[in-house]
């Protein structure tokens, strides 16, 4: 298994940064926004952000929460393993808000999919935008399209995009893996 | 950790491995937070259809899996025996065979006959959860205790719980034993010689005749119910008086007291009040008994989506 590393340390940081510049060019001041980190995977950048948004923006507080989507999953049976849940910490209405929902990496759009359906267990927000890390295009199996791209990958069947985070795995680096068929 | 069970059908906790029972606890973790929301609901079982089969009494079972699959989004066939063929002499194999020919997926079944749910998981082609078979077992009683002393304690492994009163009829008790003594729990029955099964000695369990000792003992106290329905089946009255009973074994406030310490109180439901623990007792912060309630539908929950896991949608069509 060979991996190729896509981005790392610096440009890697500089993407973090501008998809927060970008945030905010379009949504002004944050008071009505709503990030929400899909779990497992999407939390630690939803969580980069927020870091970045406050330091950037000078505010107290950004409304931010977390959400699993494991229960709202299509492929529940279809999977060798079954999914265990991880935490939905979202502790706010999402009524009348401007929700921008976080993953680190869109590939088919049936996680995203899962985590609409999920969100609208918590209200009726306003508007929903997608902002994801890594977006792995033409192998959409949804018609679901992000608004905020850190970085488009080309890559195909057998190809796996992995983005590790400094806070969990020790490194911020996207690599690109070939998988043995 | 594994992520799947090890086994098809849930008839007793004796199957059940450590691992099984700590993956129900993480995923009805999930299921509390989302009973916890505004919207209570979620579609993991959309395509699955659940036959609830009672056939003995049941409230608080019967309504807590009800609820638990609604909230799964799971269709749902209710049966209950007091309005059924049953009464016209149709065997068990047959009721559920026809119940399963409209394509059910699940059978949640009741039933006074020990064994019944072992004896239905070998003959038809569904995935069965035993809510209570007679004296013998009711595992998702046993899995919501435990769930509640894990989520007061924030563990099992080496909590003391006593487990009081009518051992002799209960399948409360011997599930939870199983389940305990599983996640490495010590467990001590307490209750008069003749509400004690003679096996009881061989179950791993310390055994006391005296309330107050087993009180002073434990960190949680599990208070059964005396089941008056199952006392003289066979022509012997266990105890003389309730009165005597509750004098001897009935938790009140003074008892408690004089523990010197504070213990959790449970009680699975549903209570006589004034003969195994008086009202103040059940009603005190000590108790944890409606928490039992609120997490069984959680535990439920967590055990029919692991347990349809495992159907195949491709298989079954």
């Amino acid at each position: 298994m060979q991996a190729l590393t896509l981005l790392e340390s610096t440009a890697f940081e500089l993407t973090v940064q501008r998809l927060c510049h970008e945030l905010i060019e379009d949504h002004g001041h944050l008071g009505s926004t709503a990030l929400i980190g899909l779990q497992p995977r999407g939390v630690y950048f939803a969580r980069r952000l927020k870091k970045e948004l406050l330091k950037i923006t000078g505010e107290e507080q950004i409304t931010y929460g977390e959400l699993d989507i494991t229960f709202h999953r299509d492929d529940f049976r279809q999977r060798a393993v079954t999914a265990a849940p991880a935490t939905t910490a979202l502790n706010f209405s999402l009524d009348d808000r401007r929700v921008v929902l976080i993953d680190d990496v869109l590939f088919t759009g049936r996680s995203i999919r899962a985590g609409l359906d999920a969100m609208l267990s918590f209200g009726r927000p306003r508007s929903v935008e997608l902002m994801v890390f890594i977006d792995r295009r033409f192998s959409r199996q949804l018609p679901i399209q992000a608004d905020f791209v850190g970085r488009s990958v080309d890559s195909i069947d057998g190809q796996h995009v992995t983005v590790e985070w400094k806070e969990s795995d020790g490194v911020d680096r996207v690599s690109l893996k070939q998988m043995h068929r | 950790m594994s992520d799947q069970l090890s086994t098809k059908h849930l008839l007793g906790i004796g199957e059940l491995t450590p691992e099984d029972i700590e993956l129900i606890f993480r995923t009805a973790d999930g299921f509390k937070e989302v009973l916890s929301r505004p919207i209570k609901k979620v579609p993991s079982l959309r395509d699955i259809t659940v036959a609830n089969l009672f056939f003995e009494n049941s409230t608080r079972t019967r309504i807590s899996f009800e609820l638990a699959e609604k909230r799964l989004s799971a269709d749902i066939i209710n049966f209950s025996s007091a309005s059924s063929s049953t009464k016209k002499g149709e065997t068990l194999i047959d009721t559920v065979n026809n119940i399963l020919a409209m394509k059910v997926d699940m059978v949640v079944m009741r039933h006074p006959d020990p064994g019944a749910a072992v004896f239905l998981s070998r003959h038809v082609d569904a995935r069965i959860i035993n809510a209570g078979d007679g004296t013998h077992a009711h595992p998702t009683q046993a899995l919501l205790d435990a769930y509640s002393i894990r989520e007061r304690l924030g563990k099992v492994k080496g909590v003391k719980v006593a487990i009081v009163g009518d051992i002799l009829h209960s399948r409360v008790a011997l599930s939870n034993i199983q389940c305990l003594r599983k996640l490495g729990a010590e467990v001590m029955l307490c209750g008069p010689t003749t509400l004690m099964p003679r096996y009881a000695a061989s179950l791993g369990v310390r055994i006391s005749h005296d309330l107050d000792e087993a009180l002073r003992w434990c960190d949680v106290a599990n208070m059964l119910r005396i089941q008056l329905e199952r006392q003289g089946g066979d022509g012997v009255a266990n105890f003389p008086t309730l009165r005597e009973y509750a004098m001897l074994f009935g938790l009140d406030r003074r008892r408690y007291d004089a523990i010197g310490k504070d213990i959790i109180i449970m009680h699975p439901g549903p209570i006589n009040r004034g003969v195994e623990i008086t009202s103040d007792m059940a009603d005190s912060s000590a108790s944890i008994i409606l928490d039992q309630v609120e997490n069984g539908v959680a535990v439920r929950m967590a055990v029919l989506y692991l347990l349809a896991a495992g159907l195949d949608r491709s298989v079954r069509q």
